[in-house]
């Protein structure tokens, strides 16, 4: 080989380079040293120390799901490996490219029990889309450009690439990426044309059609979305969205249903349960989105457009499986659909329309307002008019009741813009995925709704927030309680609410200053304008603690285990009734 | 359509791998984590020049399991091939047994009578044992395990099942 001989440390730095990498999130250790030594000699990459290896993670879920990029983290071995699984949990659940550097013991020692050792690659195993054990640096390079090949392509996801130290010290060869395809791993890209074809005559000849999209659309790129928005527009069929969909649709339209689900709204879950076909790009059954699968849309004939063959008939038998990337199958679904002239029913879907406009005039996000206290639902509303104006508005969330509201009342209406953990529902995710969001664009408006009780989950990152004066505006809707879990409770567990209540709260606004941004507060209506607004207009961090309604639930809702039909609204029926099989899915 | 009501079918996978550090856990740890059955499982290098290794797998499950299982199977970066030879076509299955008899007199010889009615090879002998080596498939080696308790089975080996498709395609 002519290139002259690098160290490990040298191999990973100028792969990451050459893989377009410009920001990695990370925190040092004793493996990791001759990586962060070279970190430091250097300029191209930037490095952002967050203050635990799972923030790190979560950071790079935002600044991939933002930026279509891969999102990088370094952390080191043992401790820095374990506190990075459940982000790698996260990002494999919802399809999110990251590739994670761990430091691993030297070679000669794995298997010893040394001080921070771990088996980092039996642990990431199950919860990564693959992972690589380096052994020996002449597979360094190639080792991680395959990894951030796997990570980016088909249904993207988690990639660990664990690197012992005497690999880092190491000398040997670097080589460049390559164009030449994976020995074993073909995602497969383009739909089959029959299969397509046959999805055009399905749906044109649809009495009560639905499309139902979901964060495919989004991992697709935004090329998909432009294609969903045209292919739903010229056959003026309703649009329904997952929850990790939302934005791949504008949700201004008036062809969106809204979300649908357990807190979905009235008229996506009955147009669910009614349609007569189903057209499924990008969205996998997931069982908050089907309820009580026997009864999951039971007349529909189904089409399911997935670049994972294994998330076709998991869940859900469906009659014409599409496997391929979205944009690609949307393209191909286009052009079908004008050679073969194909129309849609036009008398059957006015009639379709009619009973939508039933279900709609439900209004199910309907809330009691109120005088006295912040409503949750009114915040985010409030926050989404005051926003609307700005063109680019990053929201992120934690998990809990606070997402749901978020899920319901703000209005996305591009993709990307939408960071919330949907699969795994980690608590503490929004902060340092807003984070993430905010290092990939710096002038944009980054919010994280928050939750009183997940804030507190990943609060130590508000210290990298003031490191690097990231602008990130928290919006905690503070209720007092693990407000999803009580929910639960009350519904299920005759009021009991055992250890939700959060007691001894930190003042929020005082937290916010220690840590070098603003506090703000609003106990009552008539404060949140104001609130909001000085937030919006603060060039700095902002936590702003809005103290809501401490007993509203979210409605509507789908109760564990029951079907489409058999929602749950806000006034009428709460304490509604679940069954024993229900409680066990909760 | 109850697709749990449907009925569990046993089905021979076989599944073509990098043989590389951590491949079988891999596999094995698909089935552990969703839940699946392994009933057999073999592995062992048949491609050296290309490091491949092949692992068959007996499985159960219902039509939609099985399509999952193998879905699930071909996700793996490693897998190169997954072959469901149930499905896929009439196939040839054999395993091996060693199979450890005690006993004296009469049941030593009936041992030996019943090893020659099911062509098992005698691979060690003292005074009081037998090992038998036995190859067929897996009923045959049932049947010939049973017979063999009565008389003084003392322990078994098995390889587990290794299957090929019949006729000239390959995998």
């Amino acid at each position: 080989m002519a290139n002259k001989l690098l160290n490990g440390s040298q191999i990973v730095l100028k792969a990451l380079i050459d893989q377009g990498v410009e920001e990695i999130f990370g925190y040092p250790g004793g493996a990791v040293l001759p990586l962060y030594d070279e970190i430091f000699k250097q300029n191209k990459l930037r490095h952002i120390l967050v203050r635990q290896e799972g923030g790190a993670v979560h950071a790079a879920e935002g600044y991939a799901r933002s930026t279509g990029k891969v999102g990088v983290v370094l952390v080191t071995s043992g401790p820095g490996a374990t506190n990075a699984v459940t982000g790698l949990t996260d990002a494999l659940m919802d399809s999110i490219p990251v590739v994670c550097f761990t430091g691993q013991v030297p070679t000669h020692l794995i298997g010893n029990d040394a001080f921070q050792e771990a088996d980092t690659t039996g642990i990431t195993r199950p919860c990564t889309k693959h992972n690589y054990l380096v052994k020996d640096i002449n597979d360094l390079a190639r080792v991680i450009h395959e990894a951030f090949h796997v990570a980016r392509s088909g249904r993207p996801g988690p990639v660990v690439v664990d690197l012992p130290k005497d690999i880092l010290m190491g000398q040997g060869h670097y080589a460049p990426p390559t164009r030449a395809g994976h020995k074993s791993y073909r995602p497969q890209i383009e739909g089959d044309t029959d299969q397509i074809k046959k999805a055009v005559a399905l749906m044109a000849s649809a009495k009560r059609p639905l499309f139902y999209c979901g964060g495919g659309v989004i991992n697709s790129g935004p090329e998909a979305s432009r294609l969903l928005k045209t292919l739903v527009r010229m056959t003026g069929y309703p649009c329904t969205l997952t929850l990790m969909g939302l934005g791949a649709y504008p949700a201004s339209d008036k062809q969106f249903l809204g979300m649908l689900g357990m807190h979905g709204t009235y008229e996506a879950n009955l147009a669910m349960h009614d349609c007569d076909v189903m057209i499924n790009i990008g969205a996998r059954f997931d069982d908050r989105v089907t309820g009580r699968l026997t009864d999951f849309s039971p007349g529909s004939t189904k089409i399911h457009i997935d670049i994972d063959p294994s998330s076709i008939n998991k869940n859900v038998p469906v009659d014409v499986p599409i496997i391929g990337d979205v944009a690609h199958v949307l393209k191909k679904m286009l052009a079908v659909w004008k050679t073969e002239n194909a129309k849609p029913d036009a008398e059957a879907l006015k009639a379709w329309w009619r009973q939508i406009g039933k279900w709609r005039r439900r209004d199910c996000l309907h809330y009691a307002a109120d005088s006295k206290v912040i409503k949750p639902q009114h915040a985010i509303q409030r926050l989404y008019e005051a926003t609307k104006k700005n063109d680019d508005v990053f929201i992120t969330t934690e998990v809990g009741q606070h997402q749901m509201w978020a899920a319901q009342f703000f209005k996305f209406e591009k993709p990307n813009h939408w960071m919330t953990s949907g699969g795994l529902g980690t608590m503490g995710y929004g902060l340092p995925a807003a984070m993430g969001v905010q290092i990939a664009h710096p002038k944009a408006l980054v919010v994280d709704i928050a939750g009183e009780a997940s804030i507190m989950m990943n609060i130590q990152e508000m210290s990298t927030i003031a490191q690097y004066r990231l602008p990130v505006k928290v919006f905690i809707l503070n209720n007092h309680y693990m407000g999803m879990v009580r929910q639960w409770q009350e519904l299920l567990h005759g009021g009991r609410y055992s250890e939700t209540y959060m007691a001894a709260l930190p003042d929020f606004v005082k937290l916010a200053e220690a840590f070098g941004a603003v506090g703000l507060r609003a106990t009552r209506p008539d404060q949140l304008d104001s609130v909001i607004e000085e937030m919006l207009g603060t060039d700095k961090a902002v936590i702003a603690d809005i103290h809501v309604d401490k007993m509203e639930n979210c409605f509507p809702m789908i109760p564990s285990g029951a079907a489409h039909n058999e929602m749950l609204f806000a006034s009428v029926d709460e304490g509604g009734p679940v069954s024993e099989e229900g409680m066990v899915l909760v | 359509m109850n697709p749990q009501s449907e009925q569990a079918k046993q089905h021979t996978i076989s599944v073509l791998v990098d043989n590389e550090a951590g491949v079988l856990a891999r596999v094995v740890g698909l089935f552990s984590g969703r839940g699946y059955n392994i009933e057999s499982l073999t592995v062992a290098e048949v491609d050296p020049e290309n490091a491949r290794s092949r692992i068959t797998i007996v499985t159960s499950g219902t039509p939609m399991i099985i399509e999952q299982i193998k879905a699930q199977l071909k996700r793996l970066v490693p897998v190169h091939k997954v072959s469901d030879l149930t499905t896929d076509g009439p196939h040839v299955s054999r395993e091996l047994a060693l199979i450890k008899v005690i006993g004296s007199d009469e049941k030593r010889v009936e041992s030996l009578r019943i090893a020659d009615i099911f062509r098992a090879r005698a691979v060690d002998s003292t005074d009081k044992s037998f090992v038998f080596e036995i190859v067929g498939d897996t009923g045959k080696v049932d049947a010939f395990i049973k017979l063999m308790e009565k008389i003084g089975l003392a322990e078994v080996s098995r390889t587990g099942v290794v299957a090929i498709a019949r006729g000239s395609e390959g995998i």
